[in-house]
């Protein structure tokens, strides 16, 4: 006997009550990035206050600074919403954050919070004191190992807190590819840079820099399928940009194809 | 002038008496007094000998003495600026209390002059008379800007006698750098009187032989007013024994009630009152148990009631706790202390509870803890708090300050900051950590790095045009880089305020990228055209993203 679409809806309803049982009526919405084309591709419209990861494409040192400086601006988003000064925790283990650049991208000093931890297992555990305490509008780590177990407490303790969890993973070997461990985050990101457009009145293409590009891509997200943006670096509002020239049909191909031009 | 000058100084290393009369310089009508001497009522003229304004010149210089380490305060009083207090050795070049500051610096060549702190010396006498309550003697009082009033009824015995006692007072007041004077009698006005004008450091009045050792002392030592003292010095009275001799009743008459009463108060005949500082403890909590504890369950629990009996404590007196000590004294006398310390002044008797259940796994119980103490080592006032939450019944967003907490309990104080701003155009000084709590000041808006590396990396075969021109290629750790485009210079100075080195040193920062769109923070040592500025070397100093 066929299920009716309509027992088909409850059995849904009741397997996505088990899965956010945990969660508390007062959760926090989702934060989109405002811009339509990656909205309309993110299962939740948007980022949920829950887990998500982002590495370095390479191991290269300026794929490593767009990661940080992308979390950095997810994390200034939610510091944002509703016009409030929202406190952002930021949990590493090497200090060589330079705090002059996070302002530039939305996340002024008063409200950056920092906590040096001294390895990785007592920074994930200050992410979760920080995500269950519920002050906080998002915390950021980054650490070079965090295997299933701990993203999967991390994932809960996010969505029971109603606070975003955003885990930066660092390259530990050029052939350990970060993205490749299991992990219970929500959205795993894949940032890579991209070459710039060269300002229009430039004589020289060496005299004057275009706004960053980063190759953002969003490697597996829960409900929806993966996709690829060419995105412009965010403003000191954390708002980013899609390239003017692709409007908001930017995918994969229509990058290439400014590259190749 | 110059002249002058040194001839002066001649003049005054050697004894006042014996200075030289400025013979050798004498001052002619182009040379312009020395400026000490200006506004001092010589006019400049036509010297001649015997001039009298000469002679007064002469006089005046012959005191003028240097000195090298004198120090003194003055304070405004009217429209003149008097001295305060001056130090044994400004005194001993004959500068007085009391003397306006313009005289003492014609007097005195080179004088410390610093002006008086009335609250700051009051805070140190409070500090002192709380000190002796704690320490010497459960009844001690300021008396006066100058003074302490200390009850040693029943205590001497416990120091070793009453001149033990006072030559330990007094290493104490000299170890701290202060020059005291020590009487003791049997009345508060006779130890005053002796403190101050008995001229001996220690001064032990036997029983019973205040009034014979009061009657040499000038009357100013009863504590009288000005304007009573005066009209005895009219009357011809100078001495405490000459009043002690007259008869009371023309006494009480032309001086009032005053003179009579300071001088009862001072021979032991009249009573005085003596309010003694009481040394506030800090509210703490001592838990007695009837058997030792050990585990981890039930120090949780006894630190739990600790909490619960210290809030109303702090409530009722408005204080808010920002350091907690949880002592806990075990069965072999041992004492396992458990500190945490709060970002905020808190009552918060949950917050506090669970703040140290998370160091207790730091205590060592041994053999069993048999009285557990608990103290609020440091209090700050705190008014009435609101309550949580609104009155739609809201869940109530937490306090940052609990979570502050938390973490400094866990990583310890100094690893929970925040980043803020130094006035320093050099990045590697541009940021300092601030209080967790505090609202830090931003950045101005020049493009910096999500990234510093400190120290800057060397970068080698850079190909770059000069003076200004970009790196179009260059190695960084082991790496070759083309550069796609470029922006720069952005020149940064050294601070020759710092460090000498930094005087002329220049950097020119340009930000640079390659061509698969990675930024880099590069500089170069030095402007390109003197060599002065640096050495042209190429760092790599950040990333952008």
């Amino acid at each position: 006997m066929a299920a009716s679409p309509s027992s088909l809806d409850a059995l849904r309803a009741e397997i996505r009550a088990i899965e956010r049982s945990a969660a508390p009526a007062a959760a926090r919405p989702a934060v989109p990035f405002g811009l339509r084309a990656v909205d309309g591709r993110l299962a939740a419209g948007g980022l949920n206050p829950a887990l998500h990861e982002a590495a370095a494409a390479s191991l290269s040192a300026g794929d490593d600074a767009a990661a940080t400086l992308f979390l950095a601006a997810l994390a200034a988003r939610f510091s944002r919403t509703g016009g409030q000064k929202g406190q952002v925790l930021w949990a590493m283990v090497r200090h060589d954050l330079f705090a002059p650049g996070l302002a530039q991208a939305g996340l002024t000093p008063d409200r950056l919070l920092c906590a040096q931890c001294r390895d990785d297992a007592e920074l994930l555990a200050v992410m979760e004191e920080g995500v269950r305490h519920g002050s906080l509008a998002a915390v950021i780590g980054e650490v070079k190992r965090a295997d299933m177990a701990a993203t999967r407490r991390l994932q809960l303790a996010a969505e029971e807190g109603g606070t975003p969890a955003f885990l930066l993973r660092r390259w530990r070997r050029a052939d350990a590819e970060p993205l490749a461990a299991p992990s219970a985050a929500c959205t795993r990101w894949r940032i890579r840079c991209a070459p710039s457009s060269p300002l229009p009145f430039g004589i020289d293409p060496s005299e004057g820099l275009g706004r960053p590009r980063w190759r953002v891509g969003l490697v597996r997200q829960r409900g929806g399928p993966s996709y690829e943006w060419l995105l412009e670096a965010p403003d000191a509002e954390a708002c980013f940009a899609l390239p003017a020239a692709a409007g908001d049909g930017a995918d994969r191909q229509s990058g290439a194809e400014r590259r190749a031009a | 002038m110059e002249r002058i000058a040194r001839a002066e100084r001649r003049g005054g290393r050697r004894e006042a008496k014996a200075a030289p009369p400025l013979s050798t310089a004498q001052p002619d009508q182009l040379v312009p007094p020395p400026p000490h001497q200006e506004g001092k009522g010589i006019k400049p003229g036509h010297w001649r000998p015997g001039a009298r304004w000469a002679r007064e010149a002469v006089v005046r210089t012959r005191a003028l003495r240097i000195a090298k380490h004198a120090l003194v305060t003055w304070e405004r009083s009217g429209n003149r600026d008097l001295i305060a207090a001056a130090c044994p050795e400004a005194r001993a070049l004959g500068i007085v209390p009391g003397m306006t500051l313009a005289k003492a610096r014609v007097l005195v060549r080179g004088l410390d002059v610093r002006p008086a702190d009335r609250g700051g010396d009051a805070a140190w006498l409070d500090r002192l008379g709380l000190f002796a309550a704690r320490r010497w003697t459960p009844r001690a009082a300021v008396s006066g800007p100058d003074g302490l009033w200390l009850d040693l009824t029943g205590v001497a015995h416990l120091f070793g006698g009453e001149e033990v006692l006072c030559r330990r007072i007094l290493a104490f007041c000299r170890r701290l750098g202060f020059t005291a004077r020590i009487a003791v009698a049997g009345s508060l006005g006779a130890a005053h009187a002796l403190a101050r004008f008995g001229g001996r450091p220690l001064l032990l009045c036997p029983e019973g032989s205040e009034a014979d050792l009061l009657a040499p002392m000038p009357l100013a030592a009863l504590r009288l007013e000005e304007e009573v003292l005066s009209a005895a010095h009219r009357l011809g009275l100078e001495r405490i024994g000459e009043l002690v001799a007259m008869p009371r009743a023309p006494l009480q008459r032309r001086f009032g009630e005053t003179l009579l009463l300071r001088l009862d108060q001072a021979l032991g005949r009249a009573p005085e009152p003596f309010e003694p500082i009481v040394p506030e403890e800090p509210p703490a909590v001592l838990l007695r148990f009837l058997e030792p504890i050990a585990s981890a369950e039930a120090i949780a629990e006894a630190s739990g009631e600790a909490v619960r009996r210290l809030v109303p404590l702090l409530t009722e007196a408005g204080l808010g706790v920002r350091r907690l000590v949880l002592l806990c004294e075990r069965v072999d006398n041992a004492v396992q202390p458990v500190l945490v310390s709060l970002a905020r002044a808190t009552r918060d008797g949950a917050h506090l509870h669970k703040l140290l259940c998370a160091k207790i796994e730091t205590i060592e119980p041994g053999f069993g803890i048999e009285r557990l103490r608990l103290v609020a080592a440091r209090v700050e006032p705190l008014a009435a708090q609101p309550i949580e939450g609104e009155l739609a019944g809201q869940r109530p967003a937490p306090d940052l300050a609990t979570l502050v907490d938390r973490l400094a309990a866990r990583l310890g104080t100094r690893r929970v900051h925040r980043l803020g701003a130094v006035e320093s155009d050099l990045p590697e000084r541009s940021v300092r950590a601030v209080g967790p709590l505090d609202a830090p000041e931003s950045w101005p808006h020049w493009p910096r790095p999500v990234r510093l590396l400190h120290p800057p990396e060397p970068v080698d075969k850079v190909m770059a045009p000069l003076p200004d021109g970009p790196p179009r290629r260059f190695v960084w750790r082991g790496r070759r880089y083309e550069v796609a485009a470029a922006d720069g210079p952005e020149r940064l100075y050294g601070e020759w305020w710092r460090h000498e080195r930094e005087q002329a040193a220049v950097r020119d920062y340009f930000q640079v990228e390659d061509e698969s769109g990675a930024r880099f923070w590069l500089f170069r040592r030095g402007d390109g055209e003197d060599p002065a500025t640096g050495d042209l070397g190429w760092h790599m100093h950040g990333l952008f993203a």
